[in-house]
């Protein structure tokens, strides 16, 4: 029998006094999709670290194609057949798309540069991905996300790689553009390229994969078939309970309007959008990427000039619209860029979460610090968030819980109306779960939400009613109950349901 | 597409244009202004900060920045003086300056790549520090000596006519090399990578840190060689001389289109922000302003270049 494409048993690694890996095995056929599961910090960077030979192991034996394997450095990993597209892209945008192909492996003779070969060598790697139409001249930094990604996989693909690693890669993709991506990495499976698949999507991992890998606390929990896995089963594996429901259960009893806004437009993103918001409802803003979802929420909350319209709060015109207006009138907003934009990462959970309030927690401009941290511990306390305590930084938490920070400023703001650009991005089941709580608590309490999310069960689960936006327009606005994922997906596309 | 292309390639020259015909409006300036023997003048006026521009525009499309120009072409100056006195030949003492600032752009690239610290902070320390060390070789003096073919370098024996200085040709030459050297090499896409994003350079397998200290050992040898325009400029090395001439020499390149956020840069626009600068401080002379004015226009136009380079590219995305 042939040995397995990759093999990984008895892997451990630990940082000090933590044990990230205590005893991981893995086997990765040739020619499989096989997909890594767990909830953050199940140690599933650090395995895919030690893969791609960013990282050694401290024990455990790894063999490629029945060969010892162990990588110097991440290069080193490249040449012996093992790739990693990583969750951010990594492209450097100001160069061109076939220099991005072909970076660190450039044809050159005596220093100097052979451009006609490295051009038809670009060319290739990303016809073989059904591709070869993208202009190779134009810089990376200039492309879709989509076609970014493309980008990426074509250089992981230009040293012919026997294993392939990608991390969330659908993380900021659209449906119709993680369609595509699927297709290529069939295409890449059926060349025989084995795909080590790691995802929060559990539809994804589902439609995708042949076999799964679940990890748990450093630990490989389980491992099998796909089909005929239930989602449910994985999400058991993974946090060690059943999690039967991950969407609360909840009734919606939409109050008065507290929101209303008419014919906004902001740019070329975002050119007409009509919606009204009810305190206690939840409202879903669905659409591919760029259709305008975020900049919809950004232009109400006045991150965004824009160019006419009107926003109405509890009935009232929010004649100037800029952050600190909107703060003030009872806005909260959440950006869907946590780590840029969302927190400061390297203040504490404390000072992160009261910093829109500032000005009350001081007296003749000196800040009581003792007051600020007594705020963060509470929803330290409130939210389950895992911080050593108020004064630790955001930035050394894990992303669920750096989201719950984020929440916990519009929560302590206080905010009546909550604006979330997706909320979930990027953290794991449980915290999900937690959120989704949260957030479900908030419309409970008669608070008004709008969830822009691109993952579809998300905007099922919690949404009473659910718009559409396509090409900067928000074309549609129904009851959850009256949209179907196909009808919906149809509205954003454009195609007739 | 390609119009906006073309306007982004021609904009340092557009302005270089402007400011020419902006000195030219006054008939009684124009008279001197526009003439052979003054452009002349301002070539090998330019000859010092475009030779240090050639090395800056290396290391800032590398996403780096170094502080330490000035203090280095001083140091060179009176190296490349003190070998003269001691009877050194031109050709050894061509030499031996270019290694010198190189050995200076080497310690710079070993400091930052190496010690991974930031670019700033390590090429202000050696700015003090070369500096320091430029007045404690010359004893705080000026360093004299008779005479030396080097000393011709800068001025032309026949003012009125068509040759040029030797400096000019040499900085021609060293543009057309750097220009070639960073499109046509792996080690000139390679400084591109490391400007527009590290990290993926060194995933790739870009030995990013030897390219860094290659980056900022051979900008070192362009300041060498700026060092001993300066020495031939003025007859003698002057460890005092070129004090804060890094910024001009970082104007030049910024006014040329590169960003300082790395990634972005041409040696073309890199000379003609040099030369830009040169005609203003000529024209401003020959118009009669005060020195202080000439430095306000100077300033206000790095300014706007950056500006309107910030308004092609929004208007690009």
């Amino acid at each position: 029998m042939m040995p397995p494409r990759l093999r990984l048993m008895g892997i451990r690694k630990s940082f000090g006094a933590t044990l990230a890996l205590r005893g991981v095995s893995l086997e990765v056929a040739p020619g499989e999709v096989h997909a890594l599961v767990g909830e953050n910090g199940a140690g599933k960077s650090t395995l895919m670290n030690i893969l791609s030979g960013a990282l050694p192991a401290d024990a455990g034996t790894l063999e490629l194609d029945g060969a010892p394997y162990a990588p110097r450095d991440t290069l080193d990993a490249r040449h012996r057949g093992v790739a990693m597209i990583h969750q951010e892209l990594s492209l450097a945008p100001h160069l061109s798309a076939w220099e991005n192909i072909m970076l660190g492996a450039e044809p050159s003779r005596g220093g100097w540069l052979r451009r006609r070969e490295a051009k038809a060598l670009a060319r290739a790697a990303l016809e073989r991905l059904g591709h070869g139409h993208l202009d190779l001249e134009r810089a990376a930094g200039k492309f879709p996300i989509a076609e970014q990604q493309i980008i990426e996989i074509a250089r992981a693909l230009r040293t012919e790689p026997r294993v392939l690693v990608m991390d969330e890669p659908t993380s900021s993709l659209a449906q119709a553009d993680t369609e595509r991506l699927f297709t290529v990495i069939r295409q890449l499976r059926d060349r025989g390229v084995s795909v080590i698949y790691i995802s929060h999507f559990l539809e994804e991992v589902e439609r995708l994969a042949d076999r799964y890998t679940v990890l748990k606390d450093g630990q490989s929990v389980g491992t099998g078939l796909m089909a005929g896995t239930a989602p449910a089963q994985l999400v058991r594996l993974m946090v060690g309970r059943e999690v039967t429901e991950l969407y609360p259960a909840r009734t919606a009893r939409p109050g008065a309007t507290v929101l209303e806004v008419r014919n906004l437009a902001a740019g070329r993103r975002l050119t007409g959008a009509d919606l009204t918001l009810a305190a206690g409802e939840i409202l879903g803003v669905a659409g591919l990427i760029g259709a305008g979802r975020t900049e919809l929420v950004r232009a109400v909350f006045g991150l965004e000039a824009s160019d006419r319209g009107v926003v109405r709060l509890e009935g009232r015109e929010l004649s100037r619209r800029e952050p600190g207006a909107s703060w003030r009138a009872g806005l909260g907003f959440l950006s869907e860029n946590r780590k840029e934009e969302g927190l400061m990462l390297p203040l504490s959970v404390a000072e992160n979460t009261v910093l829109t309030k500032l000005g009350r927690f001081g007296r003749l401009g000196w800040l009581r610090r003792r007051e600020i941290d007594a705020a963060g511990a509470a929803w330290i306390g409130r939210l389950g968030i895992k911080a050593s305590g108020p004064g630790q930084p955001v930035g050394q938490l894990s992303g669920g819980n750096q989201q719950k920070v984020a929440l916990a400023r519009l929560l302590e703001h206080p905010a009546r109306i909550f604006l979330l650009d997706e909320p979930t991005r990027g953290i794991d089941v449980g915290s999900k779960a937690q959120i989704y709580e949260l957030i479900a608590g908030l419309a409970r309490e008669g608070r008004a939400v709008v969830l822009v999310s691109s993952y579809l069960p998300e905007l099922f689960g919690m949404c009473d009613r659910i718009a559409v936006m396509r090409r900067g327009e928000l074309v549609e606005c129904r009851a959850r109950a009256d949209w179907t994922e196909p009808s919906l997906m149809a509205a954003a596309i454009g195609a007739a349901a | 597409m390609n119009t906006k292309n073309l306007l982004a390639k021609l904009g340092p020259f557009l302005g270089l244009l402007l400011v020419i015909g902006l000195f030219s409006i006054s008939t009684e300036v124009r008279g001197y202004f526009l003439t052979y023997p003054n452009f002349k003048i301002i070539l090998t006026q330019t000859v010092i900060v475009a030779i240090g521009a050639l090395g800056m525009t290396l290391i800032i499309i590398a996403g780096g920045i170094d502080l330490s120009v000035g203090s280095a072409i001083a140091f060179t100056s009176v190296v490349g003086a003190l070998l003269i006195q001691r009877g050194w030949s031109a050709a050894a003492v061509v030499l031996a300056v270019v290694v010198a600032g190189g050995g200076i752009g080497l310690l710079n690239g070993v400091a930052i790549a190496g010690l991974r610290m930031t670019p700033f902070i390590i090429t202000l320390g050696t700015l003090g520090v070369v500096r320091g060390s430029s007045k404690w070789l010359a004893n705080n003096e000026t360093v004299n000596y008779d005479a030396s073919p080097i000393n011709s370098w800068m001025t032309t024996a026949d003012p009125f006519g068509w040759s040029l200085p030797t400096g000019a040709w040499v900085a021609l030459v060293a543009a057309i090399g750097t220009a070639v050297m960073l499109r046509q090499t792996v080690f000139g896409r390679h400084i591109f990578a490391i400007g527009s994003n590290e990290a993926t350079a060194r995933l790739c397998g870009v030995p990013t840190v030897r390219t860094k200290i290659l980056i900022y050992a051979l900008a070192g040898a362009f300041f060498g060689l700026a060092g001993l325009m300066q020495l031939s400029r003025l007859r003698q090395g002057d460890p005092t001389v070129a004090v804060g001439l890094e910024l001009d020499i970082i104007a030049a390149v910024i006014i040329g289109g590169a960003s300082l956020s790395g990634g972005v840069g041409t040696v073309l626009g890199s000379m003609i922000g040099a030369l830009i600068m040169a005609v203003l401080r000529n024209g401003s002379q020959q118009m009669g302003w005060p020195t202080y004015f000439q430095e306000i226009i100077i300033g206000v136009v790095i300014i706007a270049a950056v500006f309107l380079d910030r308004l092609r590219q929004s208007k690009g995305a």
